[in-house]
């Protein structure tokens, strides 16, 4: 038994040993193909399913964020005790944005109608106050235009509810501020069931050159997680030391919480269906591994060592995870594109980082699944498995 | 004999039916499980979006102008028209009154505060902490404790028919107060329980139980406004429509959807002389971040079933596929295919009747400690998931084993029992 054990070992010294245990591999593969295909989108399903649920867990929240910004202004920087902010504080704010929100100046003043009632009129930039504040429902945005033949009548959005107090808004509008007069023109109205309804909008250049005041507040949108929010917070309150600059904890904390809740579901739901999918490719390859022991019998008995045979298990199995993750992230990625267009109307940014951790993940589940079956059948004995015990 | 066949097979071969079974209870628990969370996620999100604040206001019908700037009303408190605070337990009276989570009337006044620098103009702002309120039979609790959950008190909040109050961060930082400090208030001496901390021009009031302004004002029984805090369903077309261009049925389907606008419209009819109008910055969004959440969890749900609809069939073919020697000896022995068949399915249906209700009590502890790691607040299982759930896992289990069953019927006895196969 020791020569011939010997003596094979030698003469298979002689033939190409990796070419017959490619060829085993290959034949394993191709023989009692059902099985192994079984197997093989087993791996490939379970890999697609991670790959769309962890793809769409980072990209999610991204997402989700951006739906916050309809909230409108989360920072917002004001000038201390009614005075106005300096002149190039938007320009500050524009530069530490750089780009990722949006904000809108504002400047308020009480003013008068003809017949002596008080009223807000607040200067702005409309097409910022547009981007910015997204919930508005106007009806008109007013078109700034220059004005080429001077007098002209100040385009202007009124609140409903101002509206609604003029009943003669449709055309002009005449407005005293400390005995200086403007001609309003309305454009549109504005209905957000806030302060606003009760203002009138102008050109924040018209209601400079009317009232010889600047602007006094910019509303600012930072979009981002909660601690980039506060990030942006600190390096305005850094650049504009005489302004009051402070969040508005509403919307800042409202998103905080929300988002933190709905990345927890769909975490714990990601990880229950990964975990499930793990469990699927698990019980399938043990299935399959099982229902070869008679060829790891004969293995055996013809003088296999037992390193051998884990080697060719591990590396079929390793091969088999190798060769459903790969399809399977592309799977995936197509699946979480889908949902994200579906769901969120945007394209998905696909991220490589989750292509080592499908990848890793299944040659793990797989080896793990080859593990448990190997480790039993070298406890029997060979006789036994091919007599069919 | 059948049963005897059925029973002897689940008696002897129990670690095989276990894993089976354990691989189809699994897969309920999580379709069980993902179900209720994804049917429950609307209404825990939508109780979390309230955390931004009311989504609809209630004003005086002939109010006139607000002048506010920088959340500062700088009209004189007196001015105006107001709603009387008996007519706000109506606010419970309306369809959709279990949607109502909770109301804080607001009522603005001012007095003049004692300080070491002399007397000095405070803005007071009066309304309900957590005040009991009865409508019908039933005794509630609201304020702004549970509409503006954002405000922060250092120190203890006042009771509602006290006389203590708060101070807001930035007045108390100004005059030195803090919690347990007396001030006095238009003559009168007040406790200030805590700081109060909000983010807006609260910070800058003292904010006090109702009936205290309205000693201040002058004027028992005023509110000027009133913040509702109600679950809506997410605003789409055919909310935005007058009611007063509606008739009939679809006036019907309109007023009895629970939209910010109608709920809104429904507040109006109830308190007398009022209006109210939806918040749009809080109502206008709520609607796309639930709808958002709430197909993601859709979409995660269906990836879901399917992997627990794979899991259980690849568990089933398994089991089937290691059953061909004894189907072999069945058939050897003179049974007929049909027979064989029927056992088999008889046995499997078994099976996933049993592990489909384990997994459904498993699934329903699942969800409920989801939802109370998660939300603080459990999610229930609908009774109706029951029968989803056994119909699914039937049809995945029967789908599953039925090819890996013809094979094994049909397959020559002489090679199953060889092991050739």
């Amino acid at each position: 038994m020791t020569v011939a054990a010997t003596s094979s070992t030698r003469q298979r010294a002689h033939v190409p040993q990796t070419s017959m245990f490619l060829r085993m591999i290959y034949r394993a593969a191709v023989l009692r193909r059902g099985r192994a295909l079984s197997a093989l989108v087993a791996v490939c399903v379970a890999a697609a399913v991670s790959t769309a649920l962890l793809t769409l867990q980072f990209d999610a929240r991204a997402k989700l964020q951006r739906e916050f910004r309809n909230y409108g202004a989360n920072i917002i920087v004001a000038a201390k005790d009614g005075t106005s902010l300096p002149l190039d504080a938007p320009a500050r704010v524009d530069s530490l944005l750089q780009g990722r929100g949006a904000w809108a100046p504002f400047g308020f003043v009480v003013a008068r109608t003809p017949s002596g009632e008080a009223i807000v009129v607040a200067g702005t930039n409309f097409a910022r106050a547009r981007e910015l504040d997204q919930y508005w429902s106007v009806s008109a945005w007013p078109v700034e235009s220059p004005c080429l033949q001077p007098p002209c009548a100040v385009p202007a959005l009124l609140g409903v509810r101002a509206a609604k107090a003029f009943p003669d808004h449709t055309q002009s509008l005449a407005l005293t501020f400390q005995g200086r007069a403007i001609q309003l023109a309305t454009a549109g109205t504005v209905q957000t069931g806030g302060a606003e309804d009760s203002r009138i909008y102008v050109p924040l250049a018209d209601f400079t050159a009317w009232t010889g005041l600047s602007l006094s507040t910019i509303e600012i949108e930072a979009s981002g997680s909660t601690a980039e929010i506060n990030t942006t917070l600190d390096s305005l309150t850094r650049a504009l030391p005489d302004a009051e600059v402070r969040p508005v904890r509403r919307i800042v904390e409202g998103q905080a919480r929300v988002l933190s809740r709905a990345g927890s579901t769909m975490l714990a739901s990601a990880l229950l269906v990964v975990l499930t999918a793990a469990l699927c490719v698990l019980s399938t390859l043990m299935g399959w591994l099982f229902d070869r022991r008679r060829d790891f019998a004969i293995m055996k008995a013809i003088g296999a060592s037992d390193r051998l045979l884990n080697s060719f298990f591990l590396v079929e199995s390793a091969a088999l995870g190798l060769a459903g993750a790969l399809p399977g992230f592309l799977l995936g990625l197509g699946v979480a594109a889908w949902i994200s267009r579906a769901n969120f109307h945007s394209a998905l940014t696909p991220r490589i980082s989750v292509l080592p951790m499908v990848v890793g993940g299944s040659v793990i589940v797989t080896l793990l699944a080859a593990m448990f079956p190997v480790s039993r059948l070298h406890r029997l004995q060979p006789a036994a498995i091919l007599r069919g015990e | 004999m059948f049963a005897r066949l059925v029973y002897e097979s689940f008696r002897r071969q129990k670690r095989r039916k276990l894993l089976a079974g354990s691989a189809i209870a699994l897969g309920v628990t999580v379709a069980t499980a993902m179900i209720a969370v994804a049917t429950g996620i609307g209404d825990k999100i939508n109780r979390e979006l309230r955390s931004f604040g009311s989504n609809i206001v209630i004003t005086p019908q002939e109010d006139s102008l607000d002048l506010d700037v920088g959340g500062v009303s700088i009209k004189p408190p007196s001015d105006g028209a107001f709603l009387r605070e008996s007519d706000l337990p109506l606010i419970k009276s309306i369809f959709w009154h279990h949607n109502i989570l909770g109301f804080a009337p607001m009522l603005p006044a001012s007095a003049t505060i004692e300080t070491i620098q002399g007397p000095q103009a405070v803005a007071v702002l009066g309304t309900y902490f957590a005040h009991p309120y009865s409508y019908g039979k039933e005794t509630l609790i609201t304020g702004v404790r549970t509409t503006h959950p954002w405000w922060r008190v250092e120190g203890a909040w006042p009771e509602d028919g006290g006389h203590d109050l708060l101070a807001g961060e930035k007045l108390a930082a100004r005059l030195n107060i803090k919690p347990g400090d007396t001030v006095t208030l238009a003559g009168t001496a007040h406790r200030v329980s805590g700081i109060l901390s909000t983010g807006s021009a609260e910070d800058d009031e003292l904010v006090a139980p109702i009936a205290l302004a309205q000693e201040l004002l002058g004027r028992p029984g005023a509110v000027r406004r009133v913040f509702v805090s109600a679950l809506t369903k997410p605003e789409d077309a055919f909310a935005r429509v007058d009611p007063k261009t509606l008739q009939g049925a679809v006036y019907d389907r309109w007023y009895c959807s629970p939209y910010a606008q109608s709920i809104a419209y429904q507040l109006q009819q109830a308190v007398p002389n009022s209006h109210a109008e939806p918040i749009r910055q809080v109502s206008q969004n709520e609607g796309v971040i639930l709808a958002r959440v709430e197909g993601l969890l859709l979409l995660v749900t269906i990836a879901a079933l399917l992997a627990s609809a794979l899991t259980v069939s690849a568990a089933m073919a398994n089991t089937m596929f290691e059953r061909r020697a004894e189907v072999g000896l069945m058939k050897a022995l003179g049974a007929a295919n049909a027979s064989v068949a029927s056992l088999l399915f008889a046995e499997t249906a078994l099976l996933c009747t049993l592990a489909s209700l384990v997994g459904f009590v498993l699934g329903t502890v699942l969800a409920h400690e989801i939802g109370s790691r998660i939300f603080g607040s459990h999610i229930s299982v609908q009774p109706v998931v029951l029968p989803v759930v056994l119909l699914l896992a039937g049809v995945v289990t029967v789908a599953g084993s039925a090819a890996a069953i013809r094979r094994a019927v049909q397959m020559d006895p002489v090679f199953a029992l060889r092991g050739a196969a």
